[in-house]
């Protein structure tokens, strides 16, 4: 966004201190705008104004222009399905965040036989990765026109349609996407794509049907001027596909295009190129080779550009050993940086423990968590968790810098009254915070056993050390 | 599509607003009027004015107007003619967008494109990374055939068209002098030279490309053999025998054993330029920093995932134990790709940019250690333990992608030297980032292709 501090901001709002944004002042408000938590519109008397007074209305327009992200904001299908992409405001995630995960459409196509169409379609409707307490999906499906028959594409998108998922409509021909567009239209796919040869029919498209329009060329200055003279003529949502080539010096060209692109953008300040950058893993299904080795490098390609700026992807394979190391790389891509990942503190039941079970204890920074909980689920162990609130470190940081100590331990013991659940007085700590055990038994009066150092471990260690021998 | 704009249709609407009959006025074909007499009637003229539903009236012709400009000069000519004051016959542009039942806007396609030159945005650092070569040759006073060098960047990471960087990634391969426990995919491709290291050496660097070779050595753990160090290090100088390149030396990350485990190793390898691995801050660091000094080593400074302390690390190595500036190298921690991958992705990215920035106690090459991948699940857990999870799928085919894409997205954050153990994900990382430094030149002819192929 334009403007850097909250002061800037601040002269824009209604100074009144009213609270009802759910901020004390209007300054932490400005503050928040700034961080990008909320938007000028979540100010609830200068929105009213603006509906009252013309020159409230003019300046809270130019407070949206002002506090607007450096790449524009592209959203794609319609409903809950719908998916956002852009509004990135800086080139590396330290420097603020990353704020809308790379999309990930999947291929199908129009001569594709019905049942595989089905079997991908639900793929990507089904697929699940459950991951620090989410669920990862994918976003959408792009369908190819490979017939190059309008009848033919109009019936497999209408198809496709019916899955629910947004959409990537390919096809290089405006007739074929007219008639898709057609019957779609309303559930505004992003077309793909508007090149040197079509773009005035796909101008006409995209201002017609009111759809989001991808601009593809290698060549930058042609790709810019596409995205200047659709602006012109009132194209508002634009995707810029610099081409992706797979492999050798296309591919080492590519990157090169792709970042050239975001830097100027956010760097130089070149508007006609603050767009969302669509990159095209597919096309590693161009290189010889059998499927895996496409797969690889499919993946490959596709997580070099989660890391470096590609807003939305148009890939191939569905197996898991692609879908799932990027998916998560997307994640933790876009995790924002600013907060730690954690869950809430408090005491887990794992697998409906009873008063013989053991108690341990992890820190609720949510990789740690979900590990041990999962370790525990799968290890069909019975036990009692307690999640101790180390604002969001791991063990071993948290033992280091005080967070986990014999104090807050206590405090928790207490708060879960975990003494009534159980008939033993055995606490289970992690193995990295071994150094705490004399310190929490002083503390708590409780017995402690050091645990293994990783989870993976404990279905192990309790063979050798549950239940506890009398002392 | 036009529609056709007859006047018989003009009449029928006419009619609908009660308008009976345009007197005085004749019209001939479907083009051509003439008025009789010269004269309008006014009342004529009071009927159009007074219907209550004018506008809607031009609207209605407006969605004709708006596709027939023919419609629009009869319309025009007509209202002219009859001296009825039609906004469309002032301004046509006007009204015609504001036509509300329409749902087709006035479509504006340019002749051409609007011409403009694209300026990448250019981006240059003070700054260098240091240059440090491992290994040495005779004429050094080592014996390895050929050394590796590192570092040298004045750009981030694989940025070649902001500045040349001359030294690509290197990537070592894992050796332990034990045993150690491995995933089912790494262990498959070692079993045979398990229990030899100096083999386990070889087979790294002939087959499956290795630059360097990492030693652990894991024996010396006081909790496993508790092997002493003098003993420990004979496999170091077994492994100096069996390969020629640049060899790397780890203890077993005990903090109270490893400085003396390092010291040895840095003895009995003096004149290779091997790199001890590694002084921490919370161990004896100035008594490996100064064994790699006499003895003409790399230190590898390693902290766990935080700028600061690898910092403070770094100054005390360089200024209380006085290592050379071309003698170090940092491990700021790998995490996997889903543990804590972004930690140790943005970690390094700060690190490197400081150092290209001018941060004189951060610019030195980033080790990484990759093996770390396998650490995941996802690399080799059978399928999820989680209900309602997709179905994992191989985890032949997962544990190496998981090793590749560890190390990918830290080569973007800056990494010089990897150390891994999967030959399949050795080499293509290797594949992916001699691509990115323009070592290949082969390309696809047609990148295109993929938009209509039918596989």
């Amino acid at each position: 966004m334009k403007v850097k501090s909250p002061l800037e901001i601040y002269k824009y709002l209604p100074k009144t201190n009213c609270k009802e944004c759910g901020y004390e002042t209007c300054m932490s408000f400005a503050a928040q705008i700034i961080e990008r938590t909320v938007k000028p519109t979540d100010c609830p008397p200068l929105v009213r104004d603006a509906e009252k007074d013309s020159k409230v209305k003019k300046q809270l327009e130019e407070l949206i222009e002002l506090t607007s992200p450096e790449i524009a904001e592209v959203i794609i299908g319609v409903g809950d399905n719908a998916v956002k992409i852009g509004g990135e405001e800086v080139l590396h995630r330290h420097e603020l965040t990353f704020f809308n995960p790379t999309a990930f459409f999947f291929d199908v196509w129009d001569t594709l036989d019905e049942n595989t169409l089905h079997e991908r379609c639900s793929r990507v409707v089904e697929y699940r990765k459950f991951y620090v307490g989410f669920s990862l999906t994918l976003d959408g499906i792009a369908v190819r026109c490979t017939s190059n028959d309008p009848k033919r594409f109009r019936e497999v998108v209408k198809k496709v349609a019916e899955y629910g998922k947004p959409m990537i409509l390919v096809a290089l021909n405006p007739e074929c996407m007219r008639v898709a567009l057609e019957e779609v239209a309303d559930r505004r796919p992003l077309i793909y794509a508007a090149t040197e040869a079509n773009w005035k029919e796909f101008l006409k498209l995209a201002l017609e049907f009111k759809v989001p329009v991808t601009l593809r060329s290698k060549n930058l200055d042609t790709l810019k001027s596409m995205a200047k003279t659709f602006k012109e003529a009132g194209v508002k949502d634009i995707v810029l596909d610099p081409v992706t080539e797979p492999l050798g010096e296309g591919l080492k060209r590519s990157f090169e295009r792709v970042i050239q692109l975001r830097r100027t953008a956010i760097l130089g300040g070149d508007k006609d190129v603050a767009y969302p950058i669509m990159v095209t893993p597919i096309s590693a299904w161009l290189i010889e080779g059998d499927d895996v080795t496409k797969g690889y490098w499919e993946a490959v390609i596709a997580s070099t550009f989660i890391i470096k700026y590609a807003d939305i992807m148009i890939l191939r394979n569905l197996e898991q050993y692609t879908v799932m190391p990027t998916i998560i790389l997307r994640y933790n891509i876009y995790t924002d940086p600013r907060t730690p990942v954690q869950v809430e503190s408090g005491l887990r039941e794992i697998n409906n423990p009873g008063p013989d079970d053991p108690v341990f204890i992890t820190t609720n920074f949510a990789l740690t968590y979900y590990t041990v909980e999962s370790d525990l689920i799968s290890g069909n162990i019975k036990g009692w968790l307690l999640v101790l609130d180390t604002g969001g470190l791991g063990v071993e940081v948290s033992v280091a810098g005080g967070q986990f100590n014999a104090t807050k331990v206590k405090e928790l013991l207490d708060e879960t009254k975990i003494a009534e659940k159980v008939n033993h007085k055995y606490l289970v700590i992690p193995g990295l915070a071994a150094r705490l055990k004399g310190a929490i038994e002083d503390e708590t009066g409780w017995n402690v056993l050091v645990g293994p150092i990783d989870s993976g471990r404990i279905k192990g260690w309790l063979e050798g050390n549950w239940p506890p021998k009398k002392e | 599509m036009a529609e056709k704009f007859t006047i018989e249709e003009f009449f029928k609407l006419l009619k609908k607003y009660n308008v009976e009959e345009l007197e005085g006025v004749r019209i001939e074909g479907d083009l051509e009027i003439e008025f009789e007499g010269g004269v309008i009637d006014p009342n004529l003229i009071n009927a159009l004015i007074g219907l209550s539903s004018y506008m809607q009236l031009i609207q209605e012709f407006g969605a004709f107007l708006y596709h027939t400009n023919m419609a629009l000069t009869y319309l025009q000519r007509l209202s002219q003619a009859l001296g009825i004051p039609t906004p469309f016959a002032a301004a046509p542009s006007v009204v015609v967008p504001e036509v509300k039942p329409l749902e087709v806007p006035e479509l504006k396609i340019p002749d051409k494109l609007i011409e403009a030159k694209f300026k990448p945005y250019r981006v240059e650092y003070l700054g260098k990374i240091e240059e440090v070569t491992l290994g040495a040759t005779r004429a050094d006073g080592g014996t390895r055939e050929k050394t590796v060098t590192i570092g040298g960047e004045r750009s981030l990471a694989f940025y070649l068209f902001d500045a040349e960087n001359p030294h690509m990634p290197v990537i070592a391969i894992d050796v332990f002098d034990r045993p150690p426990a491995l995933a089912k995919a790494v262990r498959e491709h070692y079993e045979d030279v398990l229990n030899d290291p100096a083999e386990w050496a070889k087979k790294a660097v002939k087959d499956f490309g290795a630059d360097l070779v990492t030693l652990h050595l894991i024996s010396t753990d006081p909790l496993l053999e508790n092997k002493p160090a003098r003993e420990a290090v004979k496999t170091l100088e077994e492994v100096l025998q069996a390969v020629k390149v640049p060899v790397i030396v780890g203890g077993s990350g005990n903090k109270e054993k490893d400085p003396e485990v390092l010291e040895k190793a840095a003895e009995v390898a003096e004149g290779e330029r091997i790199m001890l691995a590694s002084a921490t801050l919370d161990m004896d660091w100035e008594r490996i920093a100064n064994a790699a000094k006499k003895y003409g080593h790399v230190v590898l400074s390693w902290t766990q995932m935080d700028i600061n302390n690898q910092k403070t690390l770094n100054r005390y190595l360089l200024r209380r134990a006085g290592v050379p500036r071309d003698s170090i190298v940092m491990d700021p921690t790998t995490a996997a790709l889903g543990y804590g991958l972004d930690y140790a992705f943005t970690n390094m990215e700060r690190i490197r940019i400081s150092g290209l920035r001018g941060d004189e106690d951060l610019n030195f090459p980033i080790s990484s250690g990759t093996t770390n991948a396998w650490g995941a699940r996802e690399a080799w857990m059978k399928d999820s333990p989680i209900e309602g999870d997709t179905p994992w799928g191989s985890r032949e085919l997962r544990g190496p992608i998981w090793e590749i894409i560890t190390g990918l997205t830290l080569a973007l954050a800056g990494v010089d030297l990897f150390m891994m153990m999967h030959p399949g994900a050795v080499v293509v990382l290797k594949e992916w980032m001699n691509t990115l430094y323009e070592n290949i030149k082969e390309s696809v002819k047609d990148p295109d292709a993929w938009i209509t192929m039918e596989v």
